[in-house]
C-alpha cells in the first residue's frame, strides 16, 4: 500500500441556476487502496474541517450495482478503467497510469440538469420506464414459474441486457446526449422473454417516443456508450430497439 | 423480568392448524369493496422489494398510495445489491423440498427466536413469489431445457435457491421497481423520490401520516393518509461500516419509535461471514461476497500460526479446514453465524492470514481442478471480477481472503401477523420489522421476506384494517400534523446551529467502532456496560462539537447524514441494552458467558423464549421492556446442530 499526492479540480455549483466553476482541491496522502469515491470522502472531511461546503455528489452502495454514482473524471465517464464505476474505481488505477492531476465533472447531458456540484438529476430515466419499460402482470395473476421455459440463450442474453443500473455515463458519454443504450437495453431484455411478446411493438413505441420528449438526442453510432458503459451493455441493443421500432410503425403501431 | 404478555402486545395469529391459519384468516377478513379502495390513501416509505411490491399491489387494488425514498429514484434501494439469491419451496429439484421444510430449516436457522405462524406463511407464499417473478420478466438462471435452475445455500441440505448470476436483487427490484414504474404511469401511486421521512404523525392513537424533507430543496411538507407502510430498511449502518449502502439508515423506523412503536430485538443482528476485509482507515464501507461462493470455495487458515508462506505455497496437510472439520455434515455451508463466529475463533487464535491477520482463505482451486476454470467463471464471475477490482489479487490464482462484516438486522419494529405495529395504523415491511428470521436469518432469505410482505401479505391485512377501522377525516392542517413539523425544523436548526468542528462521519466511525467492540460478532456483561456508559457521552459530544455548513433549506448531503448518525447514537444505546438483558446465547446474538464446550450457543428457552419489544421513554430515560412469549407447537426444538 502507498500514499499519493493528487490535485484535483472539481465542478463546483451551488444550484441548478448558478453558471458554475472548477476549484482546484490539493488531496494529499490518499491511499492508493482507497475508491474514488473514499478519496472524495476523505477530501470532504478535510473541507469540513476548514469550515468549507463539502463537494456533493451521488452514491450510496459503493458495489457498482446501484447505479447512484457517476461522475466525469478527465473527460471519461466513471474514470480511466473499463467496466466499473467510480465507487468500483480504486486510486492505485490512476498511481500505474501515472496520473496526477484529475478533472472532475457531472455528467453533462441536456436531459440531466445538475443540482448541485456532481449532483445531477436523472429521473427522465424513470420517466422513460414508466412510459412502457415493464410486462403488465398484476400481482397474483402469474402461472407457475416453469409453465413456460425460456431457451437458455434467450435468458441469458435478456439477463445480459437486464443488468444496466441506470448510470447514465451512455448518455453523459454521447455527443448527441442519446439514451438509446439505456432504452436499447430495457427492449432488449423484455423482448427476448416469451412473457414480454404482448406488448412488444406498443413499449417500444411508447419508451422511444418519450425518450424523445425528454429532450435525449438521437442514436448516430458514435458507440462511445457501449466503451463507457460499467456493465459491458453492448450495441446491439440498439439495433434491436430500431428493429422493434421499424416493425411497430411498419405494422400502425 | 416474568414472561407473561404485554397488553401492547397481540401478536393476532389466527386460531387452527398451521397449515390453514392464512388461508382461514384471509376467509375471515373484512373486505374493501373494489370501488371505494380509492377512497382510502396509503403511504408507503422506501423503494425496495418490501416497498416497491407494496405499493405496486396496493395501487393495483384501487388504492391511492404515496411512496417516498431518499434516493434519486425507487430503482435504487438497497434490495438492488442483494447477490445470491431468493428461497423457495418449489422442490423443483426433486430433493425433498417442501413448504414444511423451509419453514422448519428457517425456524431451525433463526435458533428458535421466531414466531412459528409467521414463518409458515412466509414459506406458503414463497411458491408465489418465484412465479410473479418470472412473469415480470426477471431473467432467473436456467439449465439448457429452458426450466429455472436452482443451487444450494447455507443451513438447508436441498437445493432451493433461486438466482441470476450474482445480481438476484437487482433482478428481482427491477422486477417490482417496473411493476411500481406502471402504476406510476396510471396516476395510481404517486412517487417521491430525493424525499426522507422525518417524522411520523399519529392522531388519536392512529398513524395518519408523516412529514418530510425534500432532499433537493430542503422543503418541510406534511403528508396525511389512512394508514402508513414503513418499509425503510434495517439498522445496519449502527456499525459505520457494513456491506449496507451508505444512505441506510436507523431514522424512519427509530422516529416512528419515538412516536410509540415498540423495537423488537435489537440485538439481534447478522454477521456475514464472507466478505471483503477491512483494508484501512479511509474505508467508507465493506464489501460482500456471495454466501453461494460457498458452495464451491473451501474455506481454511493455515495449521501453524502466522505463517508467512503466500497461500498457494502451503501444501495440503498444513491446512485447517475448520468448518469441514468441525461440522461434516454441512461443512462449508453452515449458517451464517456459525461461519462468522468459526471464522473469529480461528483468527483470535492467531491463525488469521493477511494484513492484521483478520482474514481466511476461501479458495476455488479444487473446484477449478474438478469443473474447470469456465465454469467457476459462469457461476461467480461478477463476483470474481468485483474481488479483484477491490483487492488487485486474482482470486483464479489465489484464495480469496475474506471476513465477517455486518450484513443484515433481523431486529425491528414490532409487528403482529398482520404486519402492523402496537401503534394502529403503521405497518412495518421487510427488514424494517423483526418479522420471521429470529435471531439468525439463512442466506436467500432476506429476499423472500421483502416481497413476501409486500406482493402477498399486506395487500390483504391493511384491507382487513381499513374496513373494520372507524378513520375519522384527518388533513395535513392537524395539529398534529403542525406540531411534527415544528419538531422537525426545531431539530434541524438544532443540527446547524451547533457550528462545531468535526463532521457527523467523525462520530458515527466512533460509535460503530464502540458497537463492534462490544455488541459484534461476541458479546459479554462487562463490554455491554461499558458501551451502555459510552455512548450518551458521545452522543453528548456530538451535539456539542458536530459541523454542519449552511443551512437545511437547499441541497445538504452533511445535515442529511447528521440526522441519521443522531438517530444511530440513540438507537445504538437500545440495541446494546437488549444485547445485556438478554442473557443468553442464540443465532447471531453470542453472549460469551453462554456458550457450551466447544464454542457453540447456548439458549435459555425457559428465561428467553421471548419477543423483546422496547418502550421509548425518552432520550437518556430507560425503555421499558415488554415480552411476547414464543411457543414450538410443530417444530421440535433442539440444540441447533450442524455436525
Amino acid at each position: 500500500m502507498k500514499n499519493i499526492d493528487l490535485t484535483l479540480h472539481v465542478w463546483r455549483q451551488e444550484n441548478p441556476k448558478d453558471t458554475g466553476r472548477f476549484d482546484q482541491i490539493e488531496a494529499k496522502g490518499i491511499s492508493t487502496h482507497a475508491s474514488f469515491l473514499e478519496m472524495l470522502d476523505v477530501v470532504n472531511d478535510r473541507l469540513l474541517a476548514q469550515g468549507k461546503r463539502p463537494i456533493a455528489f451521488d452514491h450510496d452502495c459503493r458495489e457498482g450495482i446501484c447505479g447512484s454514482c457517476g461522475v466525469m473524471i478527465n473527460g471519461e465517464a466513471h474514470g480511466p478503467v473499463r467496466g466499473t464505476t467510480a465507487c468500483q474505481l480504486h486510486m492505485r488505477e490512476f498511481d500505474t497510469r501515472g496520473i496526477k492531476e484529475l478533472w472532475i465533472e457531472p455528467w453533462r447531458a441536456k436531459a440531466f440538469p445538475v443540482i448541485q456540484d456532481l449532483v445531477v438529476d436523472r429521473s427522465a430515466f424513470d420517466r422513460i420506464i414508466q412510459a412502457g419499460g415493464y410486462i403488465s402482470v398484476k400481482t397474483g395473476q402469474a402461472p407457475d414459474a416453469n409453465a413456460v421455459p425460456v431457451r437458455k440463450d434467450d435468458a441469458d442474453q435478456a439477463f445480459q441486457a437486464a443488468t444496466c443500473i441506470g448510470c447514465g455515463a451512455c448518455v453523459a458519454s454521447c455527443p448527441n446526449g442519446s439514451a438509446a443504450l439505456f432504452v436499447g437495453a430495457k427492449i432488449t431484455h423484455l423482448g427476448l422473454l416469451p412473457q414480454g411478446q404482448t406488448e412488444r411493438a406498443s413499449r417500444v413505441l411508447n419508451m422511444v417516443t418519450k425518450m424523445d420528449d425528454e429532450s435525449f438526442g438521437a442514436c448516430t453510432s458514435h458507440g462511445e456508450c457501449e466503451a463507457t458503459c460499467p456493465k459491458g451493455i453492448k450495441l446491439d441493443v440498439i439495433a434491436r430497439m430500431n428493429g422493434d421500432y421499424r416493425r411497430s410503425v411498419a405494422a400502425g403501431g | 423480568m416474568t414472561s407473561q404478555t404485554s397488553p401492547l402486545l397481540n401478536a393476532k395469529i389466527p386460531e387452527g392448524d398451521i397449515r390453514q391459519k392464512w388461508d382461514n384468516h384471509r376467509f375471515q377478513m373484512k373486505l374493501v369493496n373494489p370501488a371505494n379502495k380509492r377512497k382510502y390513501r396509503i403511504i408507503v416509505v422506501g423503494s425496495g422489494l418490501a416497498g416497491s411490491a407494496a405499493a405496486a399491489s396496493l395501487g393495483e387494488l384501487g388504492y391511492d398510495v404515496d411512496c417516498f425514498c431518499f434516493q434519486d429514484s425507487p430503482r435504487r434501494a438497497h434490495s438492488i445489491a442483494a447477490q445470491g439469491g431468493i428461497n423457495a419451496a418449489k422442490n423443483y429439484a426433486n430433493d425433498g423440498d417442501s413448504v414444511w421444510r423451509l419453514f422448519y430449516d428457517t425456524v431451525k436457522g433463526g435458533d428458535y427466536r421466531a414466531r412459528e405462524a409467521n414463518v409458515y406463511r412466509l414459506a406458503q407464499v414463497s411458491l408465489n413469489i418465484i412465479d410473479q417473478a418470472v412473469a415480470q420478466g426477471v431473467p432467473f438462471a436456467r439449465e439448457y431445457s429452458g426450466y429455472v435452475d436452482n443451487r444450494s445455500f447455507g443451513g438447508t441440505q436441498v437445493s432451493r435457491t433461486f438466482y441470476a448470476a450474482g445480481q438476484t436483487g437487482q433482478q428481482l427490484l427491477l422486477g417490482a421497481y417496473q411493476a411500481l414504474a406502471k402504476n406510476i404511469h396510471s396516476g395510481k401511486v404517486k412517487m417521491y423520490p430525493r424525499t426522507e421521512m422525518l417524522d411520523l404523525v399519529v392522531v388519536d392513537g392512529q398513524a395518519r401520516g408523516i412529514v418530510t424533507r425534500d432532499l433537493t430543496t430542503g422543503a418541510i411538507s406534511s403528508h396525511a393518509a389512512d394508514a402508513v407502510c414503513l418499509a425503510t430498511g434495517g439498522y445496519g449502518n449502527v456499525f459505520f461500516l457494513s456491506t449496507n449502502a451508505k444512505g441506510c439508515n436507523v431514522t424512519a423506523t427509530w422516529r416512528a419509535h419515538k412516536r410509540g412503536a415498540l423495537f423488537a430485538n435489537p440485538c439481534y443482528t447478522q454477521i456475514h461471514p464472507t466478505c471483503i476485509p477491512v483494508s484501512g482507515d479511509y474505508q467508507s464501507k465493506l464489501t460482500l461476497m456471495s454466501e453461494s461462493l460457498r458452495n464451491d470455495g473451501r474455506i481454511w487458515v493455515p495449521t501453524q500460526k502466522g505463517d508467512p508462506r503466500a497461500a498457494t505455497q502451503i501444501p495440503e496437510g498444513e491446512r485447517d479446514y475448520y468448518l469441514e472439520r468441525r461440522y461434516p455434515a454441512f461443512g462449508n455451508l453452515v449458517p451464517r453465524d456459525i461461519a462468522s463466529r468459526a471464522a473469529k475463533e480461528r483468527c483470535d487464535e492467531g491463525f488469521g492470514v493477511g494484513p492484521g491477520g483478520l482474514g481466511v482463505y476461501l479458495d476455488f482451486a479444487d473446484s477449478i481442478k474438478r469443473l474447470g476454470e469456465s465454469a467457476i467463471k459462469e457461476r461467480y464471475g461478477n463476483l470474481f471480477e468485483m474481488y479483484e477490482r477491490i483487492t488487485g489479487e486474482n482470486p483464479y490464482q489465489t484464495p480469496m481472503r475474506i471476513y465477517p462484516a455486518v450484513h443484515y438486522t433481523m431486529g425491528g419494529l414490532w409487528v403482529d401477523y398482520n404486519l402492523m405495529s402496537n401503534l394502529e395504523g403503521l405497518h412495518v415491511l421487510g427488514e424494517a420489522n423483526f418479522s420471521d428470521h429470529g435471531a439468525n436469518r439463512l442466506g436467500a432469505s432476506a429476499l423472500m421476506q421483502g416481497l413476501a410482505d409486500g406482493y402477498f401479505i399486506i395487500p390483504y391485512t391493511i384491507g382487513q384494517y381499513l374496513a373494520g377501522t372507524k378513520l375519522k377525516p384527518v388533513a395535513t392542517d392537524h395539529a398534529a400534523f403542525k406540531d411534527a413539523e415544528r419538531e422537525v425544523k426545531a431539530r434541524m436548526n438544532r443540527l446547524v446551529e451547533v457550528k462545531g468542528n468535526t463532521s457527523p462521519d467523525v462520530f458515527h466511525r466512533e460509535l460503530g467502532k464502540l458497537i463492534w467492540d462490544h455488541c459484534g460478532m461476541a458479546r459479554n456483561k462487562a463490554g455491554l456496560a461499558e458501551a451502555l456508559e459510552k455512548i450518551p457521552k458521545l452522543r453528548e459530544r456530538f451535539w456539542r462539537e458536530v459541523f454542519v455548513p449552511q443551512s437545511g433549506d437547499v441541497l445538504n448531503q452533511t445535515l442529511e447524514k447528521a440526522g441519521r448518525v443522531a438517530d444511530f447514537l440513540e438507537f445504538g444505546e437500545l440495541m446494546c441494552r437488549d444485547a445485556w438483558t438478554r442473557d443468553e446465547s442464540c443465532g447471531g446474538h453470542f453472549r460469551e458467558e453462554y456458550q457450551d464446550d466447544e464454542g457453540e450457543t447456548k439458549r435459555n428457552d425457559d428465561e428467553f423464549e421471548h419477543v423483546a419489544a422496547w418502550e421509548f421513554k425518552g432520550v437518556n430515560e430507560t425503555p421499558v421492556l415488554h415480552k411476547e412469549p414464543l411457543t414450538y407447537e410443530y417444530v421440535k426444538k433442539a440444540v441447533r446442530s450442524y455436525k
